[in-house]
């Protein structure tokens, strides 16, 4: 049964590409019936995933065209199903926002072959999802690279554009080449190219070569997950990108890094050694630090999004981290804990950072503008999107009762449980991890007040903000699906949680989820006899219930009082107006001085005056801030690679006696090579 | 079923009506020291009365977001109040959530009220969202790290078994771990109640005041609201404090005699508590809002001395 909808919803997506690409003579049908069939692979695809993770491990089986020598061959187990069906929710909504979206692009763009890429991606993701073979995996890898290239270079008249396009495509690639590198070693180590050849197969060489294993898949599948510091595609590429396709960059592709991750670390890996736990844990806490830092600086609505993928990422890592310490420890129950914690993250992650990107999409479809500082008022102009765009703030920022708290807590949970029954150095090392996923979380609460606040609140801030219409009704179904599920995932986690009972069975050998919850079945606990109990559902409950309280004083009190609307208090000056409004630069300047050692702010100031100094006719203010990684680390490196390239131009002399003599020098080095051997 | 809801009833009227008096004590405590003679130590409830009975004024830029605000604010942080152990160890909804869910209620409570700051689109407004949430950010890694010290010797994150463990070890509040966890949670206490050295709430005056700008365009019921919410917020960050520090002649379970005794006991420790930020408060002048980072630091310092303490000593 999970066979055929996962092959009907290939063929769903392919139907898909062939109507985007032939168009069949207007934008309105290439739309309309590659965004449909989409929408119709991606239901076909959550079918597909909802049967698989029910049943008990799924084989493999063949995709019937391939080419000689190299099977194709898919499969359907825990893990692949459960990303599948984070990427078929968020790719269902984002087809149905897409419906309304890419209309308004007709007349200026080929919607069709956004709907062709569209499709395409889609496809290849599935792919990456399933593919049980380790050449099968890069071709759908590098089909997801270059259909994710070409998408976010659709808007390639700008500048930005092309360069956030060639950023993407060049680190991608660096990070294939290393995949390639450690696929080979895998194959090498285990005689077959098949990922079921591969099961606890790194354990078992010698630690030099799990080290180097280790290294290179992280680094491989960190790229395209964004982990600091080899993130730096990730903010220029996600915001070019149409809005729809920055969700399903930031929702969903990156998540492909985090797959993979867990594919080697739990799958290919049985035990893998302490140290590595803690290399990732490091990173995770690194990332989540300073993707939020960083998003705190930003302005432009996409980018603030996009540095907030890379926090996210961090905090999936940290309980990845925590769950391979655990495991090299021998604590199977609390490793389980912690993986459940990131890949529950993981789901959380695509679906509300789908929602504020698509949130995002309908500010910018309807402002025209990224930059936070022109928009404002917007609530009462889009109070859709508004709402939708709170929720997933809400969620995002941790806050209870929504899923993004759930994921938290158990991460919380996760660090502290590892006290009682682990080495010295994890003892300190997990409790402060956790001040700083603290510190983490209360920085990305600032920064998505900023964002809503600055975005949607009080007075417009340019024309275009003033006279913002609500977005189509697709696009606005689109982000309901979404805020909805970031409710679901939150009230109901603990029905949720008993998805993941086969992939913890598939990496770690047992059930835990029953161990997550207590009192009836609404009660999330830590997984230890006494650890901490939290429900959602009953946090939302009382929530309700104790607003009722309010509800009394005004019966008692309240209905005799006044309510009027007056002029908000403008210090007695004339009339209140959108410049007397804090802007979002403002909003982050305390972190920006706090943090100047980070962020190593510049600033400059000109008066122009003709009189008196005092009396200035014009003030020029420009403020930045140093991209530490760009220039420290990437720019050096450019320099380094340039001059030996200069160094090795020499070779190229121009003469072809000289490149005929390379040929025979190379001839003769291969041919005492092949006697040797 | 009966004595949970019960329970629950009483820790709402016990934190309604006991947060206000903390708060007048304070300031009656605060004018004597400084050689005034002060409001009467129930002007709190006299405010909040006059505040629930007058109208009030909505500003014309505002959405219903600003109207929402208040009720988030109120609700989100009595709930965050039946989460602590007040007058006996157990909570009354304490599998409901524990420490964690606790300040991530309060933060649900800041995030709405932040972004009823932003909402009037008043400079004020902005100015008191912004530093608001910058230092509720710093204060908050401390704040995490001193209760997990706190959790850690007790093995759970709930509060009904934190103070149960205290209980346990009558004088370990003696131990270095507990001094230096709770010198850490004791500045937290007072940044995030907004207290002088960090804030000051007696102040409108532009450039200085925080939490005041935030909320400066409330009135009436509203305010009442948001001003109820901030005093329970200081009640129950006191109450936690006390009882996960200092639990003496608290009952291990809810009963009608040892409501009293706890009750006594509570009011005892608070007053003494008072005294201290009283003490704080006058001896300190307020900083300046960049020099609040360093205070932050020297708590993060002290819970992480607080956390490594725990297992060398």
């Amino acid at each position: 049964m999970p066979h055929a909808l996962y092959t009907a919803g290939l063929i769903a997506y392919l139907a898909g590409a062939a109507v985007g690409l032939a168009g069949f003579g207007s934008p309105r049908r290439a739309r309309i019936g590659a965004f449909s069939l989409a929408l119709a692979g991606a239901l076909l695809e959550i079918a597909a995933a909802a049967s698989a993770i029910g049943q008990p491990a799924a084989g493999t089986w063949s995709i019937p065209f391939g080419i000689p020598f190299f099977s194709w061959t898919v499969r359907l187990n825990a893990l692949s199903a459960y990303f599948n069906l984070a990427l078929g929710i968020l790719s269902a909504a984002v087809s149905v926002y897409s419906l309304g979206y890419v209309r308004g692009m007709e007349g200026r763009r080929n919607a069709g072959v956004l709907g062709f890429f569209y499709n395409v991606l889609l496809l290849s993701l599935t792919l990456v999802f399933t593919a049980a073979n380790a050449f099968f995996f890069l071709v759908a890898w590098e089909v997801m690279a270059l259909s994710a290239y070409c998408l976010v270079s659709f808007e390639h008249e700008k500048e930005e554009t092309r360069r956030a396009g060639i950023v993407f495509l060049i680190m991608s690639h660096a990070g294939t080449g290393l995949l390639l590198i450690a696929f080979l070693m895998m194959a090498q180590a285990g005689g077959s190219l098949d990922f079921a050849g591969w099961h606890h197969l790194a354990s078992r060489l010698p630690a030099w070569e799990q080290g180097t294993l280790f290294v290179l898949f992280l680094l491989g599948f960190g790229v395209k997950a964004g982990i600091i510091p080899i993130h730096v595609w990730l903010p220029a590429a996600h915001p070019v990108a149409p809005s729809n396709i920055s969700a399903l960059m930031s929702g969903i592709v990156i998540k492909t890094g985090i797959y993979g991750m867990a594919l080697v670390f739990f799958d290919f890996f049985d035990i893998p050694p302490v140290w590595a736990g803690m290399v990732v844990l490091g990173v995770g806490v690194l990332s989540a630090l300073l993707g939020v830092l960083y998003a705190l600086m930003e302005h432009d609505l996409k980018r603030l999004l996009a540095y907030h993928s890379i926090e996210n990422i961090g905090i999936i890592l940290i309980g990845f981290g925590a769950a391979l310490v655990f495991r090299a420890l021998g604590h199977p129950a609390l490793a389980a804990i912690a993986l459940i914690a990131g890949l529950y993250h993981t789901m959380n992650h695509a679906i509300f950072k789908g929602l504020l990107f698509l949130g995002a999409g309908s500010v910018l479809h309807a402002t025209h503008t990224r930059n936070m500082e022109e928009m404002g008022g917007l609530i009462r102009r889009m109070p859709v999107t508004a709402l939708c765009f709170l929720i997933g703030s809400i969620a995002i920022s941790g806050l209870p009762p929504l899923n993004g708290f759930v994921s938290e807590w158990l991460t919380y949970q996760a660090l502290l449980a590892g006290f009682g029954s682990t080495q010295t150095l994890a003892r300190v090392v997990f409790p402060i991890a956790g001040a700083l996923l603290a510190l983490t979380a209360a920085l990305a609460a600032a920064c998505f007040v900023k964002a809503f606040g600055i975005s949607f609140l009080a007075l417009p801030r340019s024309e275009k903000a003033a006279e913002a219409r609500e977005s189509a009704l697709s696009m606005r179904f689109g982000m309901g699906i979404l805020a909805a599920g970031c409710v679901a995932l939150g009230l109901g986690a603990t029905w949720f949680l008993p998805i993941f009972d086969p992939i913890t069975e598939q990496t770690m050998g047992g059930r835990f989820s029953a161990l997550l919850i207590a009192g009836n079945g609404l009660v999330l606990s830590a997984g230890t006899p006494r650890g901490g109990t939290v429900s959602t559902a009953g946090i939302a409950a009382m929530l309700v219930l104790l607003t009722a309280l309010p509800g009394l004083f005004w019966l008692v009190w309240g209905r005799s009082t006044k309510r009027a609307v007056g002029p908000t208090w403008d210090c007695g000056l004339p009339g209140l107006t959108a410049e007397n409004e804090y802007t979002a630069t403002g909003f982050s300047k305390p972190i920006r001085m706090i943090f100047s050692a980070l962020y190593r702010p510049r600033r400059e100031i000109q008066a122009e005056y003709e009189v008196s100094p005092y009396y200035p006719t014009a003030i020029h203010f420009e403020s930045e801030i140093e991209p530490a990684f760009e220039k420290r680390i990437y720019d050096p490196f450019l320099e380094w690679l340039m001059s030996v390239s200069r160094r090795l131009r020499a070779v190229q002399a121009g003469s072809i006696h000289a490149y005929l003599a390379y040929i025979f020098l190379a001839l003769i080095a291969l041919l005492l090579f092949g006697v040797r051997g | 079923m009966m004595g949970a809801i019960l329970e629950v009833l009483a820790q709402i009227a016990l934190l309604l009506l006991l947060a206000p008096l903390v708060s007048g004590f304070i300031k009656l405590l605060k004018a004597r020291l400084q050689m005034r003679r002060g409001p009467g130590v129930l002007q709190p409830y006299r405010d909040l009365y006059k505040l629930l009975r007058k109208g009030m004024v909505i500003p014309n830029t505002a959405s219903w977001l600003f109207s929402a605000t208040p009720y988030v604010v109120f609700s989100a942080t009595l709930l965050a109040g039946l989460m602590v152990p007040t007058v006996a160890a157990e909570t009354p909804i304490g599998l409901f959530g524990g420490v964690l869910a606790l300040v991530y209620l309060l933060g649900l409570g800041r995030f709405f009220l932040a972004l009823g700051g932003l909402d009037t689109g008043s400079s004020f407004g902005g100015l008191g969202s912004s530093r608001e949430m910058t230092i509720a950010a710093l204060a908050e890694p401390t704040l995490m790290l001193a209760v997990f010290t706190v959790a850690i010797g007790a093995g759970s994150t709930t509060l009904a078994e934190m103070a149960r463990a205290a209980i346990g070890q009558q004088w370990r509040f003696l131990a270095p771990s507990q001094i230096l966890a709770f010198a850490a949670l004791f500045l937290v206490l007072i940044a995030e109640t907004g207290r002088i050295p960090v804030d000051n709430p007696a102040t409108h005056l532009e450039l200085t005041m925080i939490h005041e700008a935030m909320i400066l365009e409330y009135s009436g019921p509203y305010l009442a609201l948001i001003e109820w919410g901030a005093s329970i917020k200081q009640l129950l960050l006191m109450t936690l404090l006390i009882n996960v520090f200092w639990p003496f002649g608290l009952p291990q379970v809810w009963s009608a005699s040892g409501f009293f005794t706890g009750l006594g006991w509570l009011v005892l420790k608070l007053s003494l508590l008072c005294c201290g930020i009283v003490l704080v408060e006058t001896t300190n002048a307020k900083m300046r809002l960049f020099r609040v980072p360093e205070l932050m630091a020297t708590a993060f310092v002290l819970g992480a001395l607080a956390l490594v303490s725990t297992f060398l000593l």
